[in-house]
């Protein structure tokens, strides 16, 4: 059975994506749990596929039963399989959460949405699990076009943020498609294992060159790296609030994940770092990236935008760990991957439903959020604090490795810059908390009557409230299980070749 | 000089194309303009691959026959055969394409329906009376 | 040295953290339950604490590991005569300030008193925490949840002057605590390891003098800001807007005590004698330390608000804890240490006097003061013990520690400090007597006669305890919790090793 996982996890959401729209045309309600148990399996897939890596070591998958240079193979090690457990554990937690909201916001379309979401879920996995740079395009594709037709049907101004999002998108997919054509020319192999064998006698043909750098750039307007991320924060804010919850956590990090892959698996370390010089300018375009991403969440008022602007300075964390290129700075990348998933979709959960019961997401009107919605806002102050890398929560861990990375990288000024970005995060969460829970209730709400000044407790309904507890829940455990997890785990998962 | 772009003419003629393409996509106002530059662009890079695949002097697609493991331990002529790989991965390449192009049109009539007009200047004045 | 394990240390800790969640379970409705949380654990605290003084006495340093993060840096106690010092302070004034705390909130029916237990207890938890760190890392941990907790009870009030006093107290206090991360990011770079030794454990060659150099005063600076070094004290007068239980925990038991526990940790434990006086930083932090000491009892002259010039004066008095410590010989530290006791003693008297003062006639002003004496008699008694103490006369503990650290300038032969003492002493009577004559002896203005009208009884009795007990730590100061000889033991466990 455990061999079969990882195809199991990307035929089963891929094939039960198409059966949705014969369900929803039967009975809609029943799409809901459909999905749900899908993606259940999906996650159990994804434990089994890290129980047997951590018990026997890596294995691979040959599709159809085809040798690897040729075949399309899915390699498995602790790298992939710790994406792939976060990667399906988030995306059902936002199916959970999805019900309301879809029912809120898309009333008429649940079930090409829930189709769509399980292609997108679909994809993520695929990018992950495959071990062929030309099914990586595949699976990129795949969610890239579910993930445009799902923000197309957003709120106003979605259909023209995802239309500049499918003319960037598709010029990182074709440079990213240029990249395997090179490579292709040069090895005429596809396979990454194969590659990182055959490579390192070009290291010095211009071919090999021009591939790398397309296959960066490539990455890096799919992950919205700063300064390809223009198209982002208008796709992401204005997406339905579960899509958003789904697509600002693990598209940004599915595809940080492809970038330590393709620099540190199918290149050498050798390469990617001396060869050419990506990394300092990586890394002084992440230096950038958080302050800028920093500064232009400051000036936002409407909450998801301004956490939208927040994740393009996430972003830059897990690059400027990659690009730092030592043991424990990518240890602190691959944790933040971790981490900063569970925050974001932690935040993006709770954004969802503050609009969802009150209506607004200006952080002006937040008044006494405290008292009406009392466990929301105590995953959103959770999370808040995690960002500010206020110990224990897990975002302190992270950034610690990170910091430590720079460090020994004797990068200075990368070193100022988290810390400089802990303190942009604290000043941006300390606004909202302040609103929700210091400043006291406006008059104009106040006076329905003028004798009732008690606010009515009015939670976010179940579905919604249990994965923003689980969430919140385990930003803390990662926090102090951060040691185990890294020594279990991560520590295998950073490329040997360090 | 004249012989380095000649001899490898098909780089160049893929080059160019997608430059096209590119400036549509980034310097054009109508979406569909813009489109049709994506188009291009994604054209130009299947045109690459392709011709990757271009093998001359009479070279044929690489039927497998009948009894495989057989021929399998006889050297094959190379020369003989063009390398069927490219273009399969272009029918998948095709394939994205054009579901992008799908989705992309969707999208437009979304935004048609929504403001009037295609026009990308017009759209964000629009928005901007509207004080979205 | 005997290393003893038990999970003591990890109890004293959680106990108050656990019962923070029992006050939040309980809420508002039963409030008498809630509140016999707050006071069942600040005696099982206590307790804890008390359990382990034999063994330290012993000489033997109790040890408990709970997570290792990475090699070489755990979450780990470790219990020694310092930090038992520190722990035995704040659990045992933890007690007097919850029966004062609940006075205080009921007689003024506070609102939110939830919320206030809650952020009371997790301060606490903290500030046990700190004092049981067994190295850089744990001790940051417990530092920012401390930082963190505090937020909530400085701005309680929710009004704007407690919400700017909020905002102002977290800018110094993170900005403080990313300092703090990157310099402790540092020294692990530089030694590959965290733990405290009596003495230090950066060795010299570590770094180039220049970067230890730089290392040390951005450890004074993180650890600064809470113990309110100039310039750096600036948040400490405005977060006076808390209510006065707060101000006493701020001031006595807790958060300022943590940042001059910091400084005192990183220049006894982690940088040491020896090193200190090769690199000639004791002097120079000697120096810039006196310009607080004097400058703070100079500005308190000028305070005519009573709170704001207790703060001051507890400025002025960590500063002498610090300074004791930094002139690094064997009676200036003993004193130095010892004073971290006996200031608080006297310190928390006087802000449990201010609160009574407000409780009973909202008066806050020096200048208001006349004829309170005669009004409150036991309150005002306990005030005069109190300053008298801070000035250094006999029999109350002041008197101990000021000695101390009169003898500690001589051996260190700098005549200089000797007087920067006497002055602070000096100025401490400057202003602290014409409260006391005024409250008693000034003559009224006709037609007022001030009668007998006490602040209710949950807050005379804790203010008359902690006033009676520094009289007894002057007359005996190694009764009960034997603070003499502990503090002694640490001074010798660092002597010794250096």
């Amino acid at each position: 059975m455990a061999e079969q996982f990882p195809a199991l996890i990307i035929v089963v959401p891929l094939i039960a994506a198409f059966f949705i729209p014969v369900i929803g045309w039967w009975k809609k309600q029943l799409c809901y749990p459909w999905v749900v148990a899908v993606l259940v399996v999906t996650f159990i897939s994804s434990l089994g596929i890290i129980n047997t890596i951590m018990t026997t070591g890596k294995f691979s998958y040959r599709l159809g039963g085809w040798a690897p240079p040729w075949g399309i193979e899915y390699a498995l090690d602790y790298l992939n399989a710790f994406v792939l457990v976060i990667v399906s554990f988030i995306s059902l937690m936002v199916a959970v959460y999805s019900k309301k909201s879809v029912e809120d916001e898309l009333p008429e379309k649940t079930a090409p949405f829930y189709t769509l979401f399980l292609l997108l879920v679909a994809g993520l996995l695929g990018i992950v699990v495959t071990g062929d740079v030309f099914n990586l395009f595949v699976f990129l594709e795949i969610s890239s076009l579910s993930c445009y037709a799902l923000i197309a049907i957003g709120e106003e101004g979605a259909p023209i943020a995802s239309f500049n999002y499918v003319i960037m998108g598709t010029i990182g997919a074709c440079f990213y498609l240029l990249g395997v054509g090179y490579l292709y020319i040069a090895t005429g192999s596809l396979n990454m294992a194969d590659l990182a064998v055959i490579l390192p006698n070009m290291y010095h043909s211009k071919i090999i060159l021009v591939a790398f750098a397309f296959f960066t750039v490539g990455v890096m307007v799919k992950g919205a790296v700063f300064p390809l991320h223009i198209w982002m924060p208008d796709a992401y804010s204005t997406a339905p609030s579960a899509v958003s919850a789904l697509i600002a956590p693990l598209m940004t990090k599915v595809a940080a994940y492809v970038m330590i892959r393709i620099m540190f698996t199918i290149f050498q370390p050798r390469f990617s770092v001396e060869t050419v010089p990506v990394m300092t300018v990586l890394g002084w375009l992440s230096f950038i990236a958080i302050f800028a991403g920093g500064i232009k969440a400051l000036a936002q008022t409407d909450l998801k935008k301004m956490l939208v602007y927040i994740l393009v300075a996430e972003v830059g964390y897990i690059v400027m760990g990659v690009s730092v290129a030592n043991k424990i700075g990518l240890t602190g990348a691959i944790l933040h991957i971790l981490n900063d998933a569970f925050m974001m979709a932690c935040l993006f959960l709770v954004v969802g439903a503050i609009s969802y019961r009150i209506g607004t997401r200006d952080i002006h009107k937040l008044h006494n959020l405290n008292k009406i919605m009392p466990f929301t806002m105590g995953a959103f102050t959770i999370t808040a604090l995690s960002m500010a890398g206020i110990p224990p929560a897990c975002g302190f861990f992270s950034k610690w490795y990170l910091i430590l990375g720079t460090i020994e990288a004797g990068q200075w000024a990368f070193a100022a810059a988290l810390l400089c970005s802990s303190l942009i995060n604290a000043v941006l969460f300390f606004r909202v908390i302040e609103c929700a829970y210091f400043k006291p209730m406006e008059p104009a709400y106040a006076n329905d009557g003028g004798e009732t000044h008690m606010v009515q407790r009015d939670e976010a309904p179940l579905t919604m409230l249990v994965p923003i507890v689980i969430m919140a829940a385990g930003i803390i455990l990662l926090g102090i299980f951060s040691g185990n997890i890294i020594s279990s785990i991560i520590q295998f998962a950073v490329p040997a070749s360090f | 000089m004249l012989d380095y772009v000649i001899g490898k003419y098909n780089f160049w003629i893929y080059a160019v194309l997608m430059m096209i393409g590119l400036y549509a996509m980034m310097g054009k106002k109508n979406l569909v303009k813009k489109l049709i530059g994506m188009n291009i662009f994604q054209s130009a890079i299947i045109l690459f691959y392709i011709s990757t695949g271009v093998k001359t002097g009479g070279a044929t697609v690489p039927i497998l026959m009948g009894h495989a493991q057989e021929h399998g331990h006889q050297a094959i002529d190379v020369a003989g055969y063009l390398n069927p790989l490219p273009h399969v991965l272009m029918l998948t390449a095709i394939v994205v394409s054009i579901a992008t192009t799908g989705v992309a049109l969707a999208i437009i009539i979304l935004i048609y329906r929504r403001y009037n007009t295609l026009e990308e200047n017009e759209i964000l004045k629009i928005r901007k009376d509207t004080g979205v | 040295m005997d290393v003893v394990c038990s999970s003591r240390p990890l109890w004293a800790v959680l106990v108050s953290m656990i019962a923070a969640f029992l006050i939040l379970a309980t809420g508002e409705k039963n409030r008498n339950i809630r509140e016999s949380w707050t006071i069942i654990a600040a005696l099982i605290k206590f307790l804890i604490v008390a359990s382990m003084i034999p063994l330290i006495l012993q000489g033997k340093v109790i040890e408990y590991t709970l997570f290792t993060f990475y090699p070489g840096i755990c979450l780990q106690f470790r219990v020694d005569a310092f930090g038992m010092m520190f722990g035995i302070v704040a659990s045992s004034l933890w007690i007097a300030t919850s029966f004062y705390s609940i006075g205080y909130v009921r007689s003024l029916n506070e609102h939110a008193q939830t919320r206030y237990f809650f952020a009371f207890a997790m301060c606490l938890s903290s500030a046990i925490g700190i004092a049981f760190s067994a190295n850089l890392l744990t001790l940051l941990i417990f530092y920012e949840i401390l930082t963190i907790a505090t937020y909530p009870l400085v701005a309680h009030k929710e009004t704007p002057e407690a919400i700017i006093g909020g905002r102002k107290y977290l800018v110094y206090t993170l900005v403080a605590g990313c300092v703090l991360l990157f310099a402790i990011a540092m020294t692990y770079y530089l030694t590959g390891t965290l733990d405290f030794k009596a003495g230090g454990f950066i060795g010299e060659g570590r770094g180039s003098n220049g970067i230890l150099i730089l290392l040390f005063i951005m450890f004074i600076l993180g650890f600064g800001v809470k113990a309110g070094i100039m310039p750096m004290h600036e948040w400490l007068p405005t977060a006076m807007v808390a209510p006065t239980p707060v101000s006493a925990l701020l001031h006595a038991v807790a958060v300022v005590k943590a940042g001059v526990f910091g400084c005192l940790r990183v220049i006894l434990y982690v940088f040491g004698p020896n090193l200190l006086h090769d690199l000639g930083l004791w002097i120079l932090l000697a120096y810039f330390i006196s310009i607080t000491v004097v400058g703070a009892g100079f500005l308190a002259l000028g305070q005519d608000h009573l709170k704001r010039r207790l703060a001051f004066s507890t400025i002025n008095n960590l500063a002498i804890i610090i300074l004791g410590a930094i002139l690094l010989t064997k009676s200036s530290m003993t004193g130095g240490i010892i004073h971290l006791a006996n200031h608080a003693f006297m310190k928390i008297t006087l802000f449990f006097c201010a609160g009574a003062i407000y409780v009973k006639t909202h008066k806050e002003y020096v200048s208001q003061l006349d004829g309170v004496g005669r009004q409150m008699p036991m309150t005002m008694g306990a005030f005069a013990i109190g300053a008298l103490g801070l000035s250094g006369l006999p029999p109350i503990n002041g008197f101990i520690s000021k000695w101390f650290l009169c003898l500690g300038a001589l051996e260190a032969k700098q005549i200089v400090f000797l007087f920067v003492f006497l002055t602070s002493a000096m100025l401490d009577a400057a202003f602290f007597f014409p409260i006391i004559y005024n409250s008693f002896f000034k003559k009224l203005p006709a037609g007022i006669v001030p009668h007998f009208d006490e602040a209710p009884m949950l807050m005379v009795i804790p203010i008359t305890i902690t006033a009676l007990l520094s009289i007894v730590f002057g007359i005996a100061p190694d009764a009960f919790v034997r603070f003499f000889s502990i503090a002694s033991l640490a001074v010798q466990n660092i002597l010794g090793a250096g």
